[in-house]
């Protein structure tokens, strides 16, 4: 089955510039020699709900990894207008939240408070400052009452909030998501929606639930194989069943 | 992304690679043994026990210069024996002071410096040696034949089993950490020395609850396919004539250099 | 290769025949004990417990925070496995531990494996529990927090200190090189070991004290730990200045380890001046050099333990 790079329909998207982030032909091989992605382009602007869909092995999560310079690939990419390299990589970090898969990964002080708080502190903002912020980013994910609790004995779903929390204390400007929804019951899969519904934040999501993509994202994007192979109105490609079949995806009930 | 990072094994087909694991952690160790009873400066048995080096290399089929190649990373730390060319004994060859003492470079001391390095480097390539031919579980086999104790070969063989599994979970930790590492204009960035030790004293105590908690359910697994306390192997290492052989072959070539060292 | 640069890992070569069959010996008699020990407390659940924890030390020794300059701290856990496992359990899993780091990744000798198990595995939990033992049965958390940071800081210091002496005994490093050398460095590589060894403990209380209190039954009735603890540190504190006050003695003692090893025929001679540059030339001064400097330290981690307690209030 052939991989086209190019959209496969002319769907009217606005004008995107990429003043949060622009890629453009971004290149990455494994150390081990895995081509993983092939030239990656893509423009997202403030404002936007983004999901990156597509199936496993097709550069989804590689490609997250070079939004906080954590893997460093060929071609251009920018963030907020910064070039991301070496030495911006603080304020990188500071633009771009990464939330990985597993929050085990993630929370790794005692507290709730400690784990949220250590983006501020690492800022080296001042104390009253870090604990707005703490409180700020707790409301968000709708979790204040948590702060004095050990994150060891929480359940996933409100360790997977508290882990969007760990980021948004430091007031990014992009919020990347990986598969925010795997391993969530029914009820806590609706609350992690009600929540990504409310962020007034730029996002970038991968994940495997259509059903979540169909409610929350208006711009879907398809990568398959280390290449972007759609990017439009979400509306439009989850009733392209050809489209979706074509990249290992089946449309939402 | 990296499942046998671990993994230092290379398989091939060859005689050494058949061989009974016992004759090869009995040779590498008796190699071993055999460069720390040579004399300094017996370089005709250093040249002689490299020489059997190569040989192994070549017998194994991974190419004459396998070990040498991965003998490097480990050479600096044996570089930390350089103090040795102060050695007291021994003509001094040139003298100097330096932190508030009086050292002087003496002959006997570059002539132990020197033979430092060489055992210690013959040493290290032989250990690379058997852990390419030999499969790790092997190794085990082959010590709890030579009279280790079951219970230590048994921790090994499980902290083999999850050694990739944990050091990916620290990996992963520390690539959070990193992704939460950011700085802003106008603030000094990464917090105090005494904090950031404290985070990673967190994290190891994240770890240790996790882990333990893991051995819980890895034991309630073996409890589940009958473990009683007891862990049953079978032992499918047998002598064969023609590991007695080699060994034999292995044991003269080391008393030949043995015997070249101490000769004088 | 070298996954923690806390490297007392010693490789081949460097220790002579004497010394390292010397320490296989004390470590094979301590492992042997250490698994009837083990036997007895922990039953059947020693194996899988034991295994993984040992795969937890090598992963933490991967834990790493930023010093200055590119440089970076890192975490041995002897002190800490003692603590939370019970002394002979610490000793099998460390020995787990630095005998696959030698087997395969090099990372120290297999002839020397015998010392280095001993000096970062044996050395450490004796005196890491040791002096946690003191005060283990306090109420006073900031105390037991203080202590276990000593013995942290005590082990490392200590198994570098016997880490030069065998080195110094071998023939391979001067006394006056070798031994101020060790001390300096690990005197503050310690001092992240004892912080780390802390927070680590503090988290594990605060989220699983039972796992601490479950080991408790190990350590019932070895108060002898805490005598063994306390005198091993106070002899290693003490050694060096007496080495240099009789030397003669243990220049005997260095000829003969080398004299049976190398057949060399002149001794190994210790210059008769080992001092501190800083405080002068008497064995006093060194003395009393490290009672100053263990002071500073308990006073220190004493206001740390403080501090980390009175978070929780």
């Amino acid at each position: 089955m052939p991989i086209e790079h190019q959209p496969l329909h002319d769907y009217a998207l606005p004008h995107c510039e990429g003043d949060i982030l622009q890629a453009r032909d971004l290149r990455f091989s494994y150390p081990d020699g895995h081509l993983a992605l092939k030239g990656v382009s893509i423009n997202v602007c403030a404002g936007d709900k983004v999901a990156l869909v597509g199936p496993n092995g097709a550069g989804k999560s590689t490609f997250m990894l070079h939004l906080n310079g954590i893997l460093t690939g060929q071609g251009e990419l920018k963030i907020a207008g910064m070039p991301v390299s070496e030495k911006n990589l603080p304020q990188i970090r500071a633009a771009v939240g990464l939330v990985f898969q597993n929050p085990d990964d993630q929370l790794f002080s005692p507290t709730v408070f400690e784990d949220v708080a250590f983006g501020p502190l690492h800022m080296g903002l001042p104390e009253a400052e870090v604990r707005s912020r703490v409180e700020e980013a707790l409301q968000a994910v709708d979790m204040a009452a948590f702060t004095e609790r050990l994150s060891h004995h929480l359940s996933v779903g409100e360790k997977k909030r508290i882990a969007i929390a760990t980021v948004l204390s430091m007031r990014p400007q992009l919020l990347v998501l990986d598969e925010p929804s795997a391993g969530l019951d029914p009820r806590a899969r609706r609350t992690l929606i009600n929540l990504l519904r409310r962020l007034p934040i730029t996002m970038l999501v991968s994940t495997h639930d259509l059903a979540m993509v169909a409610e929350l994202f208006p711009r879907t994007v398809i990568m398959d194989d280390g290449q972007i192979v759609a990017d439009s109105l979400t509306s439009e490609i989850l009733t392209d069943t050809r489209l979706l079949e074509a990249h290992g995806l089946e449309r939402p009930v | 992304m990296h499942a046998d990072a671990f993994d230092r094994y290379h398989p091939a087909e060859s005689p050494v690679h058949h061989l009974d694991p016992r004759v090869k952690v009995v040779t590498v160790v008796l190699f071993i043994l055999g460069n720390a009873l040579l004399p300094d400066a017996s370089w005709l048995a250093f040249g002689l026990a490299w020489l059997l080096l190569l040989a192994a290399n070549d017998q194994s089929r991974l190419g004459l210069w396998f070990t040498w190649r991965r003998s490097f990373l480990a050479l600096p730390f044996a570089l930390t024996a350089v103090s040795a060319i102060f050695l007291p004994a021994g003509q001094p060859v040139f003298s100097f002071s330096a932190l508030g003492l009086q050292l002087s470079v003496t002959d006997l001391g570059l002539l132990r410096f020197f033979s430092i390095v060489l055992r210690s480097w013959l040493s290290v390539q032989m250990a690379v040696l058997l852990v390419a031919v030999t499969p790790f579980p092997d190794i085990l086999h082959a010590l709890e034949h030579l009279r280790v104790p079951r219970l230590l070969t048994t921790i090994i063989a499980f902290l083999y089993r999850y050694l990739f599994v944990l050091t990916d979970e620290v990996f992963r930790l520390l690539r959070a950490r990193e992704a939460r590492s950011a700085g802003t204009q106008g603030h000094k960035s990464g917090g105090t020395l005494l904090w950031r030790a404290q985070v990673a004293g967190n994290m190891a105590g994240q770890m240790f609850v996790r882990s333990y908690e893991r051995s819980d359910r890895i034991y309630n697994a073996m409890v589940a396919r009958g473990y009683a306390g007891q862990m049953r192997t079978l032992h499918p290492h047998k002598m064969r004539v023609s590991d007695w052989r080699w060994q034999t072959l292995v044991l003269a070539a080391l008393l030949l250099i043995q015997i070249t060292g101490w000769i004088r | 290769m070298h996954f923690s640069p806390i490297s007392m890992h010693i490789p081949d070569g460097l220790l002579n025949l004497l010394v390292s069959l010397l320490f296989w010996a004390l470590t094979a008699a301590a492992v042997a004990v250490a698994i009837s020990k083990t036997n007895r407390s922990l039953g059947e659940r020693q194996i899988p417990l034991m295994g993984v924890m040992a795969a937890f030390i090598f992963a933490a020794q991967m834990l790493n925070f930023p010093v200055a300059g590119g440089t970076s701290g890192h975490f041995l856990g002897g002190a800490l496995a003692a603590i939370v496992l019970g002394p002979w359990a610490a000793m099998l899993v460390m020995t787990a531990v630095i005998g696959v780091q030698a087997l395969l990744f090099q990372d120290g000798g297999l002839l020397v494996m015998g010392a280095n198990i001993f000096n970062m595995g044996i050395l450490t939990a004796i005196i890491g529990f040791g002096v946690y033992r003191v005060v283990s049965a306090s109420a006073n958390r900031g105390l037991r927090l203080a202590a276990a940071a000593i013995g942290a800081w005590l082990a490392t210091v200590g198994a570098a200190l016997l880490t030069a002496l065998q080195l110094w005994l071998s023939g391979t490093s001067p006394f006056q090189l070798v031994v101020p050398a060790m001390l300096s460095v690990h005197v503050l590589i310690g001092l992240g070991e004892a912080v780390i060894t802390v927070a680590a403990l503090a988290f594990i209380e605060r989220t699983r004290p039972d796992l601490l209190n479950a080991e408790k039954s190990a350590q019932q009735g070895s108060l002898a730990w805490a005598w063994a603890g306390g005198l091993l540190s106070l002899a290693l504190v003490l050694f060096s200045p007496l080495a240099s006050s009789s030397p003669d003695g243990l220049e005997r003692v260095a000829e003969n380890f080398n004299f049976l090893s190398r057949g060399l025929s002149s001794p190994y001679k210790i210059l008769p001046d080992y001092t501190l540059p800083v405080l002068g030339e008497t064995p006093l001064s060194t003395i009393l050099a490290g009672a100053i400097g263990v002071i500073i330290v308990f006073a220190l981690m004493l206001l740390i333990g403080r501090s980390l307690s009175m978070k929780d209030k």
